[in-house]
């Protein structure tokens, strides 16, 4: 049985409505990527519908697919969906703090995708400034189709989606702190709840600049100001200034308040995907993590370290060399408490490896699916850090294969592995192992075969946002079979995806009917249902020997009566 | 000290493990009342009857904490904008900031959100006074509402007289030839009032929620988180505009 009713306020419910509305959002994103890699190499196809695509519609897809992935599916998923869902069962609540608060984020963030879809349908289209959306293009209305209305409904959408994430976050973090049962000190929490406490700050703060940035652009836009407008803009060959009251404003505003949201977000994105995968590693090596006070530390420093590097993004945007330094040492400083995640992770495999799950299940290669991808990207960071060569890897594909594979595939796969492991919570069955371990493994090579080769592509030079190889750029035209390699195996790993629904819509109603405690956890999520209350004293990752076997300790396993 | 309605303290032995460390698991079934109960000392109260309140006032701090963000998002751009300037022909670097004289009525709406922060504390305090909240909860009439409905319909008043003059002001500003759009100070200084405005509006909306509440709500907990909620609120929009006025004043 489904526990979802669209309307309640009630936790579950509205945690299933976030992961259904990412689902929708990742199935639309991951086909305009399709199109986007299509586009690369077979620049002059004429498609059923469109026609031949311009290089200005390459730049709408390419909006679209990072606002969708970015926003929609990265943010709304691992906190807002699951952090909903599972967070008040974790703590032993009963329900969230706020409930209909919860369930209004989760209102105004479906109203912000429908306005941004609608984007798609306005004359002009969607528009074409990237997710970043930098000014002057973004700011006035002519520079390209798009920029007009589709640009506005981006900005009202984002807006929306702002005030609902703050929501999201003023509502964790209260759960979080009022909301635990008897005996759950912050120290015994498990890891998800502290990365689900770390990641509501986060969002607190960053989702309230962006807001303020939109303000400020869409003053801009429609009530003459000049925050971000430079002077001296010829547009369409006409002077800006001309039409503009005073625009004297200056890009770069625009980059600091966009990057102090920015780069906190895509730590919203993966500190969920940590915390899950430390939980899962430690459910399925039947051991505790190698020491929790680490991780939780290890977690801090990243949410805290966060919010002090985003000028990694804009190393070349003419911003004081010297700042360039002070984000460089900073960013290189943030590898240290994520590869001392990676190690601890590491150490408990090893140190897990007689004690393991045999044969390891379906959430369980999810979560060493992310912990390789998120080496294989985290490697290619404190490259990037670095000025010097940021200077010539920034905006090209080094870039590109960077953030998808820590981004888009870690984040993605802790995403699968937390519905793969939570869906008996949501449904009362389990997904389907056989196809589970297809989706896997396909998956995992499509990924790597897509986003591998981008390193290459970006060291011999080849810019992000470019439409085609041949033509005008004809320098690039010897990367085409690279290209071609990659936009083939990202047609296979879109495809791979399609067992996963596939899985999904049968286990919903035909999937094995899943036993209690199906993954023999010890969280309190798992706890039988009539357990109401509990006191909690000790930590939520202990397993005992009994006989041969080892057997989780339910966090509220030792039940004292109230007084 | 606010009213509230805890549950009388039972004997609770607090042992004090002596070692400042995790104190050792109790697993004998004592039925509480010994062992490891409340051995952190927190305050009862959490899981008493104030926990509505105080979950509440959380989320309302989390969320005026992004809201300050949000206003100090703003202020950045206002300093960052005071570096504005271009050259001019002859290559002379000319200033685009304009410091521009703010209306004297600030000075008068600021006393007047004072006051009225006044005023709302007058009727909050009203609410949680301990013998009038015992009588309403005991069904003997409304003391306590009947005493702070009049401080909460001066605060919503005095909020609207605010308003009024941040609209004379901007009058004043416009009849100067000042307008949102004129330069980048004035486009700066109505951005900031407007949305303090903005803010201060869903402020009195909330009074006159709260008014309604405290008639139309029928538990005295419920009552006072929605006086107090709206208290807070309001005390935080005042201490914002503080900020904004000195901001305005003397930071040009």
């Amino acid at each position: 049985m489904i526990f979802w009713r669209p309307f309640s306020a009630d936790h579950r419910s509205v945690g299933i409505s976030y992961l259904l509305l990412a689902l929708c959002a990742v199935t639309l994103g991951t086909l305009l990527s399709v199109f986007m890699r299509i586009h690369i190499i077979a620049p002059y196809l004429n498609l059923p519908f469109f026609g031949v695509v311009p290089p200005e519609g390459y730049l709408a897809l390419v909006t679209m697919h990072g606002t969708l992935m970015v926003f929609f599916v990265l943010t709304a998923a691992p906190v807002n969906g699951f952090a909903s869902l599972v967070l008040p069962a974790q703590i032993g609540a009963r329900s969230m703090a706020l409930p209909r608060l919860n369930a209004l984020s989760f209102w105004l963030t479906a109203l912000s995708l429908a306005v941004l879809l609608a984007a798609f349908f306005v004359p002009g289209g969607a528009p074409i400034s990237g997710w970043t959306n930098y000014p002057p293009l973004s700011g006035i209305a002519g520079t390209g189709p798009g920029q007009a209305t589709g640009m506005d409904l981006w900005l009202v959408s984002i807006g929306i989606f702002c005030l609902a994430s703050v929501l999201h976050a003023v509502c964790l973090l209260t759960t979080i702190i009022t909301r635990r049962c008897a005996g759950m000190t912050l120290m015994r929490m498990p890891l998800t709840v502290w990365s689900w406490l770390v990641t509501a700050v986060l969002m607190l703060f960053a989702f309230s600049i962006l807001l303020a940035a939109v303000v400020l652009l869409l003053s801009d836009r429609h009530f003459g100001t000049g925050f971000f407008i430079p002077k001296g803009e010829v547009i369409n060959g006409m002077f800006y200034d001309h039409l503009h009251p005073h625009p004297d404003g200056s890009p770069m505003l625009w980059l600091h308040l966009f990057w102090f949201f920015g780069h906190p977000e895509v730590y919203i994105a993966i500190l969920p995907a940590m915390g899950l995968t430390t939980s899962l590693l430690a459910n399925f090596l039947r051991r505790p993590p190698v020491s929790y006070r680490f991780m939780v530390v290890t977690t801090l420093a990243i949410g805290g370290l966060g919010l002090m590097v985003w000028g990694h993004h804009m190393f070349v945007s003419g911003m004081n060399p010297y700042a360039g330094t002070a984000f460089g040492l900073i960013t290189m400083a943030i590898a240290v408490p994520s590869s001392g995640k990676v190690l601890g992770w590491l150490a408990m495999l090893f140190q897990g490896r007689g004690s393991r799950v045999s044969p390891l299940p379906t959430p369980m290669l999810f979560t060493l699916g992310f912990l390789s991808f998120f080496v294989a990207g985290g490697l290619t960071g404190p490259i990037l850090a670095q000025p010097i060569l940021d200077a010539y890897l920034h905006n090209t594909y080094f870039v590109v294969a960077h953030f998808h594979l820590i981004m888009a595939m870690a984040g993605v796969f802790a995403l699968f592995a937390a519905v793969y492991y939570w869906f008996p919570l949501m449904t009362g069955r389990l997904m389907n192992e056989h196809l589970g371990k297809w989706h896997f493994w396909l998956s995992l090579i499509g990924a790597y075969g897509t986003f591998f080769p981008m390193h290459f592509a970006g060291l011999a030079g080849m810019p992000r946002h470019y439409a085609q190889l041949t033509g005008s750029t004809s320098s690039l035209a010897s990367l085409l079979p690279l290209q071609t390699g990659i936009t083939h195996s990202a047609i296979f790993l879109a495809c791979a995806q399609l067992l996963f629904l596939v899985n999904l819509a049968w286990s919903v109603r035909r999937g094995a009917i899943a036993p209690e405690n199906p993954w023999q956890a010890t969280t309190l999520e798992w706890a039988a249902s009539d357990l109401i209350e509990c006191r909690i004293s000790h930590s939520p990752y202990e397993y005992r020997f009994d006989g041969n076997v080892l057997k989780p300790v339910m966090q509220c396993s030792i039940q004292q009566k109230q007084e | 000290m606010p009213a509230t309605f805890t549950r009388s303290t039972t004997d609770i032995e607090r042992k004090d493990t002596g070692i400042g460390g995790k104190p050792p698991v109790d697993r004998r079934p004592t039925g509480g009342g010994g062992g490891d109960d409340n051995w952190d000392h927190h305050p009862n109260g959490r899981r008493g009857p104030r926990e509505l309140l105080s979950r509440y006032r959380l989320g309302l701090f989390f969320a005026l904490a992004g809201d300050l963000v949000f206003f100090i998002t703003l202020v950045s751009a206002f300093f960052v904008r005071q570096n504005a300037g271009h050259f001019d022909v002859r290559d002379n670097y000319v200033s685009d900031w304009h410091p521009l004289a703010i209306p004297p009525i600030l000075w008068i709406n600021t006393a007047v959100l004072l006051l009225s922060s006044l005023t709302m504390e007058m009727a909050r305090r009203h609410l949680f006074h301990e013998i009038d909240v015992m009588e309403e909860w005991l069904g003997l009439g409304r003391p306590a509402v009947r005493r702070a409905a009049p401080w909460l319909i001066g605060t919503a008043v005095l909020g609207a007289l605010f308003l009024t003059g941040q609209w004379m002001a901007w009058q004043q500003l416009a009849s100067q030839g000042l307008f949102f759009a004129t330069s980048q100070n004035s486009h700066f200084f109505y951005l900031v009032t407007a949305t303090h405005g903005l803010h201060l509006l869903l402020g009195i909306i909330a009074l006159a929620v709260a008014l309604c509440a405290l008639f139309l709500l029928r538990k005295v907990e419920l009552r006072q988180i929605a006086v107090d909620c709206t208290a807070w609120y309001w005390h935080t929009m005042g201490a914002f505009w503080i900020f904004i006025f000195v901001l305005l004043t003397y930071f040009q």
